[in-house]
């Protein structure tokens, strides 16, 4: 299925009723050259980059419950690469390129909206700070410019700009940053890697690794049988501790809840993705209408995909402090997702100790927007063996080096390092 | 989640912070850097029941230990973390 004008205006003549699925729904075979476990973003986007630029097409991605009903599903679709620590800034950069031809690239609409990204700042120390991540990104190539007052009062007007304690002075601007249509990442991968012979295998539970004399990972047992690989790569955030152990491993992350929040349909305000610099808090509009935001994790351990009301009010404080007239809008969903914690807040794409399983793990929360970039590095481990230029300091056993990539200097319990 | 404070009674969560897993140990002062850098970084992050570290900072400001369950925020336990406050409660 090829998407086009075309198509579309076919389609459209003949009532919308002859769409075909967009991706196959395959049943296991008995082995894959790589087996990816997790049918997120992620997953799937590994998956495609194997496919497509590694020529590795006998590949499945098997997927506990349905395809992007984890974390791809649950996030606030923001995308924008303004990081700071090398490590960080080319890895997200590369991604943000993936993102700007990757409707292109997978003959899919994923709604990719460059509405630009902006980091309130509220005081002169922050704004030394962003005015320092904001060079940092233009020497690396990457787009920046420091806003003042004027100028964000000019693009944003309804902000409250009579704040005493937390008054705005500006903002860092990212305009190529922006949104994606979240399942639609999902459904494109989906939809490119299943036209190369990925095969994408649903409620298909992961249950233990199968292991020869040597240790090596031979394949998986799962809950539609064993399946043999010569290579299974985990992309299960959220997951990951539960995973690894199966394959005997402790790993530097803790699962915790983070919540994501929509209101009501409004008209047209927000016209970018903003940050509240003095709180944690993060905006943006979807094209319904409704503000999607969230802020913190909720600060406990936790598997159970919601989260509790101190962290809500706290998040819509946040809002209510940048914007007094969102205070009668009425909150709609409120959703949480688990987030794999790493011990420095970045992730890890690594092998791992046992032989033939490799790991995408420790997004934090902040897997979406390197979804892309993710793939296309995690298919280069797979698929070479070798750690992607942009991703080499993605290791694993950077803790124990003591080469820790704190770009906010938060993890899962910042004072434990 | 609400929790039952053994000092205060019944208060609502956003007065309590968690510190996490109570069960790694610092290690000994001259203890390997092995068993440094499991107990720094490494985690069992345990789906179901753990017993956990929490602080009741917007009450008594007692250390409490708890047992709740991961999967689905159930707490069966609460008590005094060991200490000065778990002497007292056990007169």
């Amino acid at each position: 299925m090829k998407y086009s004008i075309f198509s579309l205006a076919r389609a459209a003549f003949s009532g919308h009723k002859n769409w075909q699925r967009t991706w196959r729904d395959a049943s296991p075979k008995d082995r894959y050259d790589v087996v990816i476990i997790g049918g997120g973003g992620h997953g799937l986007a590994t998956a495609w980059f194997l496919a497509s630029e590694y020529g590795i097409r006998n590949v499945a991605v098997l997927e506990k419950g349905w395809i992007g009903s984890g974390n791809a599903g649950r996030n606030t679709t923001i995308i924008r690469s303004n990081y700071g620590l090398p490590g960080n800034t080319g890895f997200y950069e590369l991604s943000m390129k993936l993102w700007e031809r990757m409707e292109q690239d997978l003959n899919y609409n994923t709604m990719v909206s460059q509405r630009g990204v902006i980091n309130l700042y509220h005081s002169d120390a922050q704004r030394d700070a962003y005015a320092r991540r904001g060079n940092t990104m233009r020497i690396n190539g990457i787009d920046a410019e420091l806003l003042d007052l004027a100028a964000v009062k000019k693009m944003m007007p309804f902000l409250n700009f009579d704040n005493a304690r937390f008054p705005v002075q500006g903002g860092l601007l990212q305009r190529r940053g922006g949104t994606a249509r979240h399942d639609a990442v999902v459904w494109g991968y989906a939809h490119a890697a299943s036209a190369l012979g990925v095969d994408i295998i649903q409620n298909c539970e992961v249950t233990g690794f199968g292991r020869d004399a040597n240790g090596k990972v031979t394949g998986v047992e799962t809950s539609r049988g064993t399946i043999g690989a010569g290579k299974v790569g985990m992309a299960v955030a959220g997951s990951s501790s539960r995973v690894a152990a199966m394959a005997g491993l402790r790993l530097p992350i803790e699962s915790h809840v983070l919540q994501a929040f929509v209101s009501e349909a409004i008209k047209p305000l927000i016209p970018n993705v903003m940050t509240f610099g003095a709180g944690h808090f993060y905006v943006s509009q979807s094209d319904k209408g409704g503000l999607v935001f969230g802020g913190d994790i909720d600060g406990y351990n936790s598997y159970a995909q919601r989260g509790n009301m101190p962290v809500m009010e706290d998040v819509c404080e946040g809002g209510m402090a940048l914007m007094p007239m969102i205070g009668r809008v009425r909150l709609l969903r409120q959703w949480g997702g688990i987030m794999d914690m790493s011990m420095d807040g970045s992730p890890i794409i690594d092998k791992t100790p046992v032989d033939g399983l490799y790991l995408n793990a420790g997004w934090c929360y902040g897997g979406f927007k390197a979804t892309p970039g993710s793939g296309l590095v995690f298919a280069h481990l797979l698929a070479r063996d070798e750690l992607h230029k942009e991703a080499a300091r993605f290791r694993l056993d950077r803790f124990r080096r003591g080469a820790v990539i704190d770009e906010k200097g938060v993890g899962a319990q910042p004072n434990l390092h | 989640m609400r929790i039952v404070c053994p000092f205060c009674g019944e208060r609502e969560l956003g007065e309590f912070t968690c510190l996490g897993d109570a069960k790694p140990l610092r290690p000994a002062a001259g203890a390997s850097e092995d068993e440094v850098f499991d107990y720094v970084y490494l985690r069992d992050n345990i789906a179901g029941e753990a017993s956990e570290h929490w602080y009741h900072g917007g009450g008594c400001r007692a250390w409490l230990k708890i047992t709740r369950n991961t999967l689905t925020h159930e707490i069966s336990s609460v008590e005094p973390a060991a200490g000065v406050g778990a002497r007292q409660v056990a007169k």
